[in-house]
């Protein structure tokens, strides 16, 4: 007998592919229905004004324009506010959010009322026809001056704008940051970002008024998330609502939350018995969809003489913007597990104040809290490293933890599955010919070059695989991390999944297809993969956290499992043989010294399927559910190297080489996971280099549209040199860690220690990010005493 | 309403449409092409990029009726006989899309760059020819693999015709 093709591990072209290229994806934008209407949303262009009235007349006479609508038309309609689901603490303040704000208009965008037309065009102008009277009040963006006394209270029933303070509560003796020998304090910025998946948000609405049921399309990480909370907004029985992720253009974060226009487009269609639509504009996402980071950080790093780290200790503050979305709080607290990165420290402390603002709320943004605390962690390395006089390399080596294939305890208190990474540290400076980089730069400064050169090192851990449920409510979580699959071995041989993962670029129709094509005997093209729909893959938790392989898909391994002991029983039956007499491998069981006797998965699905001669209390079928809840993170880890050259008169920065070495355990699919690690070290690079949500200082968002928010083009990048290490995950037996987030973690400090490497010569100890030319000229001035600020 | 004709993918259109309608919701809506993705509605992101006359051209930021007498292509008129275009062979081979929203103006942005460049191009050529093509997912760095790789397939089926 053939042993079947191994899948698992090679780089299988996707399945996702053929609709994509061919402009057959359908993407909610792409959706229509009969007897649609469009929506759209009147927004607030002050960042802080008490709205006087409302006057929605002329909107109504205009053409083809079905009603507009205010808060205070709605407010029978809605059943609760947008949900906000991780309150992380108990005295935490909570602003209440509500679709549409009656009162005051909170930041330049909050949605102030709804018009509904008959098309798109005729939406747009009813919008703009809505007449509002706002009176200005003072706007507040600055973080330390809405947290001192006086500052204009943006919540007034919250009574204050530090909303919530959250301390990990430290671990070790804190008397090392007295008493260490070496402490170096640093303050590092993190500005906002803008997440910018390509396609915006969007959605479709479409009740069956006389069922009471609402299908709701739309372009969303969270489905499942969207249907128990949408019921609770738009007061829809959960078992009516049926949520469809359809092709998503990307998310990045910016999806993973529940926004004011799905549960309008809900209430609306309820309301009127009438299908919505909506499709968000791109200067609309800058302003109403979440934005990232936004974080002020104090971080003080003790070490010894010699190299060594000893501890870290953060204070940092968050702007939550002017509401909480799904998670916001929660961001930062997930970094708070992982500023030690892959360091052997002594002591740890980690706190935050999290702060509310005139300005789109902020949550999660790829790598959510972890990219800010990596950023923290390897920028204060360097600046440790310059004082000690030793070089960051060695400062590195020096503090690593030595590998460990067992779990092992962070001094966060959290449980690391395994690492290794010394090995991923060795080879990325070895790729990245490290000790010949420092010569050509030992060159340059004593050639006085105009152009210098610097090289940026960041190592990394990062907390994965979102998560035990346990922990999630020991962290005060709304919901639980475990996700969910279904396999059915059809008759035919063809096997059908459905996974409470839902995708957004990220390949795992393909994944899946594999691990399921090597336990089943089948090609992956044999398998079907379904998801993103609440009514046939009715149990999930979803995508986000690079938690989908190591959930997700080890949910899918269960259920496997399951396939594989209810088909050996049917096997055994039928060979006439007992299942210990059996051995499985590539979808076959066969007779152990008999290899002619033999029975395939496709063929005992067929014996299940026909049902004529089971064994006793064998159901007919062959198909299994399994839900998995992880007992433990996965922790992904590894080393990134940047080659800068940055031009000293003009300031310009040019990547010359970017190295990146990443550990994320058992690899499915190299050609998938390289990709992952590609998009994100570019986003990483766009977030140190490039990309900065700027406003004035009357709250309106100077970086309003993509010609003035630089997402950069592929001219703005360089290509990347890759590898990795396996060390693989002890928390699934598929032993994986997952890729979505790592190379945005490992990337910005990465570049900006490169810059700041490139000119430490010249004195230059920061770069405000990000490191454009304008920033790293200031730097250069500032350092030679001749201001530049 | 003004009338116009087009011609899409070799099938002749005629319709009335409104003076303010753009080229890429005539595609998407009037004619029900909706390959042709809205990325950014400021011409930047090069998402809803189509062949006007065998040239790339942002649709978001032509007016229908500017299109009026015109042979375009979209993605739904790349592939020909049931056969995929070079650009679309090479993207999927080398893994040039992950989301896939903005690879149909990527495919058209890049078909125009290679048939209108004078030699086989290079990777810094890709990269500045398709800099006004946005991506957020692959970084960039398999679009420009596949861009070469196409570039290359399709300058040896033309010296082969």
């Amino acid at each position: 007998m053939a042993v079947a093709e191994r899948y698992v591990g090679t780089a299988v072209p996707r399945k996702e592919d053929p609709e994509l290229i061919t402009g057959q994806a359908r993407f909610v934008d792409d959706l229509t229905t009969p007897g649609m209407v469009w929506m759209a949303v009147v927004r607030s262009p002050y960042a802080h004004a008490r709205i006087r009235s409302i006057d929605t007349s002329a909107a109504k006479s205009l053409p083809g324009v079905t009603g507009a609508f205010t808060a205070a038309d709605l407010s029978d309609d809605w059943a609760g506010p947008l949900p906000f689901v991780w309150p992380i603490t108990e005295d935490i303040k909570i602003p209440v959010h509500w679709p549409l704000t009656g009162d005051v208009a909170r930041f330049q965008g909050d949605g102030v009322a709804v018009v509904i037309a008959d098309t798109r065009a005729h939406a747009k102008d009813a919008a703009e026809a809505v007449h509002v009277d706002y009176e200005p009040l003072p706007v507040n963006l600055d973080l330390e001056a809405g947290m001192a006394d006086g500052a204009t209270v943006i919540h007034e029933d919250l009574g204050t704008n530090t909303v919530v303070h959250w301390s990990h509560g430290g671990a070790g003796d804190q008397g090392i940051f007295d008493s260490a020998p070496v402490v170096v304090k640093e303050r590092y910025h993190q500005p906002r970002l803008i997440p910018n998946a390509m396609e915006p948000r969007g959605c479709l609405a479409m009740p069956i008024p006389a069922q009471g049921e609402f299908t709701l399309w739309t372009a969303t990480q969270i489905p499942h998330v969207a249907r128990v909370t949408l019921s609770g907004v738009a007061g829809i029985p959960e078992s009516k609502l049926r949520i469809i992720a359809p092709d998503v253009g990307g998310g990045f974060g910016s999806k993973l939350n529940i926004y004011a226009e799905e549960a309008l487009a809900l209430i609306l269609a309820k309301k009127l018995s009438l299908p919505i639509k909506w499709t968000e504009e791109r200067s609309e996402n800058y302003l109403a969809t979440i934005h990232g980071r936004g974080v002020i950080h104090d971080v003080e790093l003790a070490g010894d003489e010699n190299g060594k780290i000893l501890g870290i200790r953060v204070k940092e503050i968050a702007d939550m913007g002017a509401y909480y979305q799904l998670l916001t709080p929660g961001i930062p607290e997930l970094g708070g597990w992982v500023y030690m990165g892959p360091y052997d420290m002594q002591a740890y402390w980690y706190e935050f104040s999290g702060v509310v603002t005139n300005a789109t709320p902020t949550d999660a943004y790829r790598g959510a809290g972890r990219p800010e605390a990596t950023y923290v962690l390897e920028r204060a390395v360097d600046a440790y490293a310059r004082k000690v006089g030793k070089d960051p390399a060695e400062v590195r080596r020096t503090s690593l933890v030595p590998p460990f294939d067992e779990p092992r305890t962070a001094i966060s208190g959290l449980s690391v599955d395994s690492g290794n990474y010394e090995a991923g540290f060795a080879r990325a400076l070895e790729m990245a010919g490290y000790d010949e980089l420092r010569g050509e730069q030992a060159a340059r400064r004593e050639r006085g070059d105009v152009k210098q050169l610097g090289i940026g090192l960041s190592s990394y851990i990062e907390m994965c695989g979102l998560a035990p449920s346990q922990i999630l409510g020991a962290l005060r979580y709304a919901a639980g991390g475990w996700d969910a699959c279904v396999v059915q071995c059809l008759p035919t041989g063809k096997v059908v999944l459905k996974i409470g993962t839902s995708p957004h670029g990220q390949g795992h129709v393909t994944t899946w297809a594999q691990i399921a094509a090597d336990t089943l005997g089948v090609t992956p093209d044999d398998v079907e993969v379904l998801h993103g729909d609440t009514a046939i893959a009715p149990l999930g938790m979803d995508t986000y956290g690079s938690r989908s392989v190591s959930v997700g898909a080890t949910a899918l391994y269960m259920a496997l499992e399951k396939i594989k002991e209810k088909a050996r029983k049917i096997a055994a039956h039928e060979l006439e043989v007992s299942e210990d007499d059996l051995e499985f491998d590539g979808g076959t069981f066969q007779v152990k010294g008999a290899p002619d006797r033999a029975k395939t998965i496709p063929e005992l699905a067929f014996s299940a399927w026909h049902a004529h001669g089971l064994p006793a209390d064998t159901e007919p079928n062959l198909e299994a559910t399994a839900v998995w809840d992880p007992p433990n993170f996965t922790w992904p880890a590894g080393t990134h190297v940047c080659l800068a050259e940055v031009d000293t008169e003009t300031g310009a920065v040019e990547l010359l080489k970017y190295v990146a070495v990443d550990d994320c355990g058992t690899v499915i699919n190299p050609m998938i996971v390289d990709g992952q690690v590609h998009g994100g070290i570019a986003q990483g690079i766009a977030e140190a280099m490039y990309e900065e949500a700027m406003y004035d200082e009357n709250g309106q968002l100077l970086t309003s549209s993509m010609t003035n928010y630089e997402v950069p083009a592929a001219s703005d990048l360089p290509s990347f040199t890759l590898d990795r290490t396996v060390t693989p995950s002890t928390t699934n037996p598929l032993g994986v860690k997952g890729i979505g987030e790592a190379g945005t973690i490992a990337s910005p400090p990465a570049v900006v220690n490169a810059v700041v490497d490139a000119l430490s010569h010249l004195g230059v100890t920061d770069v405000r990010r990000p490191v454009s030319p304008e920033n790293v000229w200031r730097a250069i001035q500032q350092a030679k005493g001749g201001g530049g600020k | 309403m003004r009338h116009i004709a087009v011609t899409v993918n070799g099938t002749r259109h005629e319709a009335d449409v409104e003076p303010r309608t753009l080229l890429v919701y005539f595609l998407r809506e009037n004619l029900g092409l909706t390959g042709t993705n809205v990325g950014c509605d400021t011409s930047t992101c090069g998402a809803c990029t189509v062949l006007v006359g065998g040239k790339s051209v942002k649709s978001c930021t032509m007016l229908a009726v500017q299109a009026d007498g015109e042979e375009i292509t979209t993605i739904e008129g790349m592939a020909q006989d049931g056969e995929l275009h070079p650009l679309q062979k090479a993207f999927h081979e080398h893994h040039g899309l992950q989301c896939g929203y903005c690879t149909p103006g990527m495919i058209m942005a890049s078909d125009s760059l290679i048939r209108e460049a004078s030699g086989p191009l290079t990777e810094p050529e890709v990269r500045i020819g398709l800099e006004g093509n946005l991506c957020r997912c692959t970084g960039y760095h398999n679009i420009v693999k596949a861009v070469l790789a196409a570039s290359e397939e399709m300058r040896a089926g033309s010296a082969n015709r």
